[in-house]
């Protein structure tokens, strides 16, 4: 089995996708939890943490590349003289 | 109080011990070894109520040695790192050999640099502090100068520079407090606590916006946290060090001035927002970078954007947490910098995009590596967890919603542009071809030795030590953080799974491309000479005979100076008379301009 074989790539994304289905099935446990508390009222619903961090992050990775690297990209040979 | 006359603090024992190693020949990496535990023994050998003082030009005492709130978490981090990365630089292959011969002098200024630190978190006024500040710039600078390339040589000129404004501002920022509390007749006007400004934290005293030498002092410490603009020094220096030499940087500098900021400016608002500036700038730029260890110097500034957001919010929950996180971020930090250090030690390669596939032959240096990425990103089990969360936890309490979602995002990005990008461009993505074998016995021992910290300072029942020593250690009888909460673990593992299936869903607009970001360097890389050399130079020349009879040569010299900087051998002869003469001059005209406007 070799991480470079397209089958093993394969089962790496099921298995990883029943993974994150499951700890979104996790907040009816969480939310019945003593501890659980919500600070500003979106944080304690239903599958925020999991939609909050797949949403920053492609918002992040997006304006990264598309509007900072737009404008402040240059060859990695810029300072070299 | 115990007063002890003559005792040095505990730092001096690395700075001398460390400017003697290149004398004892063979022994020199053994004894490199001893001393930062020689050190951190002593460091908890001395009582805590124990102030060490010296008289100073006659009517002053400078207070070399005292404990304050967060001396005790940062002076035991920075001697244990100190130890560690002595074991990662280790000159394996003798003292005569390339590596052993630059082990000679990076070694050394390593330990001054190391050393001082520790100074400052002992230093109970604010001139003692200063001097072990600017000391700290002095070892590191040689630090980077010391790989030896000509690309280093540049980078620790700029380096140093940086430093050296930095230093000024801080040092004017000082003087003018000190006048200050002259005119009004105060006894003691090196004492710390007059250099309190936060408005929580320590002592209850703030500073407004007509206070300048608060603000200055603030200047002074935001370079050396490398709060972006001031903070493009960071990534431009530090990876044009050695392999080990880059291990050492990370953790000094911008987690002294996390102390220094902890100590004098603690509750300070102003402070949340520039954290969180810290924290997504981080993000952006170690997303779009393709050289390695510049993907982690972008992510120092991330880490440290928690700790100054943590400082701003000033509560004891915030402070400990920043504290904390100081320490779990040192040898995490130091951890992914030995794990890429070992594979630019053994491939001599530094871009992504040279790399890949290395998990098939250096399977510790991977290990060691994933193990710190689970720690910066927070994961449960790893030291992150227990450390990071307390700020997190102080935002939520004060309601500060800004801080908080922020935070909270800027953790999902940390799995994201280090957790994973260090990990999978490196050991995985493409094959590279590349097969070389994991690193000598001593950089992989000191890998496993942080490698094990990070795993052990997270485990349930393990971080009670860290939280003893933090700056407001929990009464008897109470808990001072509870990280391990089914919420808390379940919350945080959907936050940072999900952010690693943002990472593979966009893996084709992540791909690695052979480009840099510009940053604030850019101002004085660029810019700066650019307006001498098509703007002010013309002018001087068109004007030359009536110039050179005013100055002599000194605007060439400024043109050789700033323009092009020179190769270490011009470098050194420029620094003679001629030079400094220019600075002094220069600050001279400073000094009038602002006595003018005074006035």
């Amino acid at each position: 089995m070799s991480l470079e074989d397209p089958r093993t790539i394969r089962k790496l994304w099921t298995v990883s996708l029943v993974v994150l289905a499951l700890l979104v099935l996790a907040d009816f446990w969480v939310m019945r939890d003593p501890h659980h508390h919500a600070h500003f009222g979106v944080d304690g619903t239903f599958g925020f943490y999991s939609w909050y961090g797949f949403g920053v992050c492609a918002v992040m990775v997006l304006v990264s590349k598309f509007v900072v690297g737009l404008i402040l990209k240059r060859k990695d040979t810029f300072y070299d003289d | 109080m115990t007063d002890a006359v003559g005792l040095p603090p505990p730092g001096i024992i690395l700075v001398l011990g460390g400017l003697l190693l290149p004398l004892l020949r063979g022994l020199g990496p053994a004894v490199a070894l001893l001393l930062p535990l020689l050190t951190l023994g002593f460091i908890w050998g001395i009582p805590d109520d124990l102030t060490v003082t010296m008289p100073f030009m006659g009517q002053y005492d400078l207070t070399v040695l005292a404990f304050n709130p967060p001396t005790k978490v940062f002076a035991t981090i920075f001697a244990v790192m100190a130890f560690a990365g002595a074991l990662f630089a280790h000159p394996i292959t003798g003292l005569d050999s390339e590596r052993g011969r630059r082990w000679r002098v990076e070694l050394p200024a390593a330990f001054v640099y190391a050393g001082s630190a520790i100074c400052v978190t002992f230093a109970g006024d604010i001139l003692s502090l200063f001097i072990f500040w600017e000391l700290m710039a002095i070892g590191s600078t040689t630090v980077i100068w010391s790989a030896g390339t000509k690309a280093a040589g540049r980078a620790g000129y700029r380096y140093a520079l940086v430093h050296f404004v930095g230093g000024v501002l801080l040092m004017a920022g000082i003087l003018a407090k000190v006048f200050a509390l002259q005119g009004a007749g105060v006894a003691d006007p090196l004492a710390l606590h007059h250099f309190f400004f936060g408005a929580a934290g320590f002592e209850g005293l703030s500073f407004g916006a007509g206070d300048a030498a608060a603000w200055l002092i603030l200047l002074g410490i935001l370079v050396n946290a490398a709060a972006p603009p001031l903070g493009s020094w960071l990534a431009d220096a530090y990876p044009e060090a050695s392999e080990s030499g880059t291990v050492f940087l990370s953790a000094f500098t911008t987690k002294t001035a996390v102390y220094v900021l902890m100590l004098l400016f603690a509750g300070t608002q102003l402070l949340i927002y520039v954290g969180l500036l810290m924290a997504v700038y981080g993000i952006v730029y170690a997303i779009l970078e393709n050289d390695m260890r510049r993907i982690l110097a972008y992510s120092i500034v991330n880490q440290v954007g928690f700790m100054v957001c943590g400082i701003g919010i000033g509560t004891a929950m915030a402070l400990n947490g920043a504290a904390a996180h100081a320490f779990a971020h040192i040898v995490y930090k130091a951890l992914l910098l030995m794990s890429a250090g070992s594979v630019l030690y053994m491939t001599g390669k530094r871009k992504c995009t040279d790399l890949g596939g290395l998990y098939h032959s250096m399977p510790i240096t991977m290990t060691c590596g994933i193990i710190g990425a689970l720690a910066i990103s927070s994961f449960p089990l790893t030291s992150g967890f227990v450390t990071k969360s307390m700020i997190n936890q102080a935002a939520a309490d004060e309601h500060i919603a800004l801080a908080w979602f922020t935070l909270t995002a800027a953790s999902a990005g940390v799995f994201l542009h280090a957790g994973i990008k260090f990990p999978w461009f490196v050991f995985f993505q493409k094959d590279s071809g590349l097969r070389p074998p994991d690193p000598p016995w001593n950089m992989r021992a000191a890998m496993i030795f942080f490698a094990a910290v990070c795993i052990l300072l997270g485990v349930p029942g393990l971080y009670g030590p860290l939280y003893a020593i933090l700056p407001f250690p929990a009464a008897a009888g109470e808990t001072l953080y509870a990280p391990y909460t089914v919420p808390h673990v379940i919350n945080q593992l959907q936050l940072l799974l999900f952010s690693g299936l943002a990472f593979f869903a966009l893996l084709p607009v992540l791909k690695r491309t052979l480009t840099i970001t510009l940053d604030a360097d850019w101002f004085y890389r660029r810019l700066f000479p650019g307006v001498w050399q098509h703007l002010l130079r013309p002018v001087v020349l068109a004007f030359r005979e009536f110039f050179d009879y005013l100055f002599g040569n000194i605007p060439q010299m400024v043109k050789d100076t700033v323009y092009s900087p020179p190769q270490e051998a011009r470098m050194f002869k420029e620094w003679g008379l001629g030079g400094a003469m220019v600075v002094i001059t220069g600050f001279l005209f400073v000094y009038l301009v602002l006595g003018y406007i005074a006035a």
